[in-house]
C-alpha cells in the first residue's frame, strides 16, 4: 500500500474521530432541559400559547370564558399599587388568589404586617370577585373599612394588607 | 411541554419545565457513525499490515452493527427518554477496542511470544467480540428487567455483603487464581473472571443507599476548625471501615487499582452526599497514608512504585518492570499525529499489550490527537453520567449515578495515568477498550444502569391533576 494512501487514511481517521466528538458535543448543546424563565411583558411570546390554549380548551371551559366575557365591567387583572411588590400584576382567570407571607401564596407578601395566610380573592358563581380575610392579625381593609365577612370588590377599590395595597382593574 | 401553555399570564414571569424530548433518532444517527468509524479503522489496519482489505470486514462490521442495532431497539422500547450519547460512545469505544485487539493479534512478535509462553497462540479478537455480545446481553437484561432503579435501594445491605464476598472470592483457595502476582481473578469452568469489576457496580448500590440515609448525620454534626467542617469521631466509622477494607485488598490481593477505586468512589460519593470539603481532605490524607504505609513493606507495591519513579533504570536492568518504559516510549514515538493504525511497534510491549497497555497502542498509532479524542469520549460518558445525576429526582438515583460515573472516571484516570507514567501502574483495564471479558461485561451493565436512571430522570413528569373544585363547578353549571 502506498505511503500516500496510508497517510491520507491516518489523517482521515483522526478527522473522523474528532468529527464524532464534535457531533456528540453538538448533541449535548441541543439537549438542554430543565427550567425556563419567561420574562415579564413579553407579550408576543405569551400571546401564542394563549391562543393555543384557547383552541385546545375543552368546550365547557370555553363556554365559561365566553360567559365571563359577556359580563360588562368585569376586572381582568389584579394590580399591586403600593408596597414592595408595586407594579406586579396577576391576570384574573377564575382562579383563587391567595395573599400572605407563606411561600405557596399566589402573591407572596414581603411585609412584616401581613400574616402568613392573610386573605384570599376568588370569584363566586356569578363571576363577581370576592375578598375574604383569613383571620389575619392586622386585618384586611377594603377602602377604609376592616373586613369581617367575604365582600365583593368594586372595580378600582383599594384593598390594604399591611403596607401593601392591591386593586382590581379592567 | 411547559406550563406557559396553560397559564397565559403574560404580565409576570413564569417558570416552566422544559421537558427533555426523546432523542432516539439522534442516538440512531450517532450509532451509525459509531459503527462506521471502527469499520474504517479495521480496513485501515488491514491495508497497513497485509496490503489488503481484511476478509472479515463485512462480518466484523455486521457483527458490531447488529450489536448496536439490538442495543438501540431495546433502548427505544424500554428506555425511550434515556440519554442519547451513552450508547453510541460506548459502542464506538468497544468497536475501536476490538480493532486494536485484532491488530495486535496480527503481530508476529506477539504470536511468537505466546507460542513460547503457552505453546499455542490464540487470537483475542473473536473472544472479545463474544464478550462484547455477552456484555450487550447483560445491558439488555438490565434495561428490560430493571424497571426502576429505586428497586435496587431495597438491597442496600445485601449488596454490601455481595460486594464484599465478590472482592474476597479471589482469596478462596482453589477458586482464586494467582496471575502474575495479583490475586484478582477467579477461575470458574475454564473462564477466568475478575469479580472486582462487578463488585464496583454492586458496592455503588450499598454506598448510595447507605449515604442517602446517613447524609444528614455526616453533614450537619460537625465542628468548624481552620475553615473546614470536621466530622465527629463516631461519624468517621464508615470511612475508616472502607479504608481498612481497601487496604486489606491491597495487601492480600496485591491489587492497587481496585483498592484505590473503592476508596475513591466512597470519598466521591461522601462528598456529593454531604457537600463537605473536609471529607475529600480526610480521604486524600488517608489514602496517602495507606499507600505509603503499604508500599513500605509490601514488595509487590514497592516494585511498582520504583518502576514509576525511575522507569529507565528499571528498563536497563530488565526486570519484570520494563513495560512502563516501553509504554512511555510508544507514546513518545506516536508524536502528535501518530504513526497510523497498524504501523506502530507497540507490540514490543509484549505481555499484556492488548489488555493493561492497550492505551499505549492508541498513543503510538493515533498520536496525541487520537488520545485526546479518546479521553474526550470517556469524558463525555462521565459528563452524561453526572448530568443524569443532576437531573435525577430521587436522592438514591442521584448518588448512584454519581458513584458509577465517579468509579468510571477513577478507573480511566488510574489506567491512563499508569500507562503514561503519571502514577504508579495498577493493573486495571481501560473500560471497553482492553481485552478482558469481565471488564467489558461489567461496563456494559454500568451503561445500562446509567441509561435506566437517565430515562427515569428525563421522562416528562405526569401532568398535574387539575383542580377538582373547578371541574365540579363546571359540571354543576347548566
Amino acid at each position: 500500500m502506498s505511503e500516500l494512501t496510508l497517510t491520507v487514511m491516518r489523517l482521515g481517521f483522526l478527522a473522523v474521530l474528532w468529527l464524532f466528538v464534535i457531533v456528540a458535543v453538538q448533541v449535548i448543546r441541543s439537549d438542554l432541559f430543565g427550567t425556563r424563565v419567561t420574562q415579564r411583558g413579553s407579550r408576543r411570546e405569551a400571546a401564542r400559547p394563549q391562543q393555543a390554549a384557547r383552541q385546545a380548551a375543552p368546550p365547557q371551559q370555553r363556554g365559561q370564558q365566553g360567559g365571563g366575557r359577556q359580563r360588562r365591567n368585569a376586572p381582568t387583572k389584579l394590580v399591586v399599587s403600593e408596597g414592595t411588590l408595586t407594579g406586579t400584576t396577576v391576570a384574573l382567570q377564575g382562579q383563587t388568589i391567595t395573599l400572605g407571607r407563606a411561600h405557596d401564596s399566589t402573591i407572596v407578601l414581603d411585609d412584616d404586617y401581613a400574616s402568613s395566610r392573610h386573605a384570599r380573592i376568588y370569584p363566586d358563581r356569578d363571576g363577581q370577585w370576592i375578598v375574604e380575610d383569613l383571620g389575619s392579625t392586622n386585618g384586611t381593609y377594603l377602602d377604609r373599612t376592616r373586613l369581617t365577612t367575604p365582600t365583593p370588590i368594586p372595580l378600582g377599590a383599594p384593598i390594604r394588607i399591611g403596607k401593601t395595597v392591591i386593586e382590581l382593574r379592567k | 411541554m411547559s406550563s406557559t401553555t396553560n397559564s397565559p399570564t403574560h404580565h409576570t414571569s413564569t417558570i416552566g419545565a422544559i421537558g427533555a424530548p426523546s432523542r432516539r433518532n439522534t442516538e440512531l444517527a450517532l450509532l451509525v457513525f459509531a459503527v462506521v468509524i471502527p469499520v474504517f479503522a479495521y480496513a485501515n489496519v488491514g491495508l497497513a499490515i497485509n496490503d489488503e482489505v481484511p476478509a472479515g470486514l463485512a462480518g466484523y462490521g455486521l457483527g458490531l452493527g447488529l450489536l448496536a442495532a439490538i442495543g438501540h431497539l431495546v433502548v427505544r422500547k424500554f428506555a425511550p427518554y434515556a440519554d442519547p450519547l451513552l450508547l453510541p460512545i460506548a459502542t464506538l469505544l468497544n468497536g475501536l477496542g476490538l480493532v486494536v485487539i485484532w491488530r495486535l493479534d496480527q503481530s508476529q512478535r506477539l504470536q511468537q511470544l505466546a507460542e513460547n509462553l503457552y505453546g499455542v497462540f490464540s487470537p483475542s479478537a473473536p473472544n472479545q467480540l463474544m464478550y462484547s455480545a455477552v456484555g450487550l446481553a447483560l445491558f439488555v437484561v438490565v434495561l428490560v428487567f430493571l424497571k426502576d432503579h429505586r428497586i435496587l435501594q431495597r438491597y442496600t445491605y445485601i449488596s454490601m455483603v455481595a460486594a464484599l464476598v465478590l472482592l474476597l472470592l479471589p482469596l478462596v483457595p482453589g477458586l482464586g487464581a494467582d496471575v502474575f502476582g495479583a490475586k484478582i481473578w477467579i477461575s470458574v469452568a475454564g473462564f477466568s473472571i475478575q469479580p472486582g469489576e462487578f463488585a464496583k457496580i454492586i458496592i455503588g448500590i450499598f454506598f448510595s443507599g447507605y449515604l442517602m440515609v446517613k447524609r444528614d448525620a455526616l453533614a450537619l454534626a460537625s465542628r468548624r476548625f481552620m475553615g473546614l467542617y470536621l466530622p465527629r469521631g463516631r461519624d468517621l466509622g464508615p470511612i475508616i471501615t472502607i479504608w481498612a477494607v481497601s487496604l486489606l485488598i491491597l495487601i492480600f490481593e496485591n491489587d492497587l487499582g481496585t483498592s484505590l477505586l473503592f476508596f475513591g468512589m466512597f470519598v466521591v460519593m461522601l462528598y456529593v452526599a454531604t457537600e463537605r470539603t473536609s471529607w475529600i481532605v480526610i480521604g486524600l490524607l488517608m489514602s496517602a497514608a495507606g499507600a505509603v504505609g503499604v508500599a513500605s513493606f509490601a514488595s509487590h507495591v514497592q516494585a511498582r512504585v520504583d518502576a514509576w519513579l525511575d522507569p529507565w533504570s528499571c528498563y536497563k536492568t530488565s526486570g519484570a518492570c520494563e513495560q512502563i518504559g516501553q509504554s512511555i516510549m510508544s507514546f513518545g514515538s506516536g508524536g502528535v499525529m501518530g504513526t497510523g493504525l497498524g504501523q506502530g511497534n507497540s507490540d514490543l510491549i509484549g505481555f499484556a499489550a492488548n489488555s493493561d497497555f492497550i492505551f499505549s497502542t492508541f498513543g503510538e498509532e493515533l498520536g496525541l490527537a487520537g488520545v485526546m479524542a479518546m479521553l474526550l469520549l470517556y469524558g463525555l460518558i462521565i459528563e452524561r453520567g453526572v448530568r443524569t445525576a443532576l437531573a435525577a429526582r430521587d436522592p438514591f438515583g442521584k448518588l448512584f449515578a454519581v458513584g458509577l460515573s465517579g468509579a468510571f472516571a477513577l478507573q480511566i484516570f488510574v489506567v491512563a495515568g499508569g500507562v503514561m507514567g503519571l502514577i504508579p501502574l495498577t493493573g486495571m483495564t481501560m473500560p471497553f477498550l482492553a481485552a478482558g471479558g469481565s471488564s467489558v461485561i461489567a461496563n456494559w451493565a454500568l451503561i445500562g444502569i446509567l441509561l435506566r436512571i437517565s430515562d427515569t430522570a428525563r421522562r416528562p413528569a405526569p401532568a398535574p391533576v387539575s383542580n377538582p373544585d373547578a371541574e365540579m363547578t363546571q359540571v354543576v353549571r347548566p
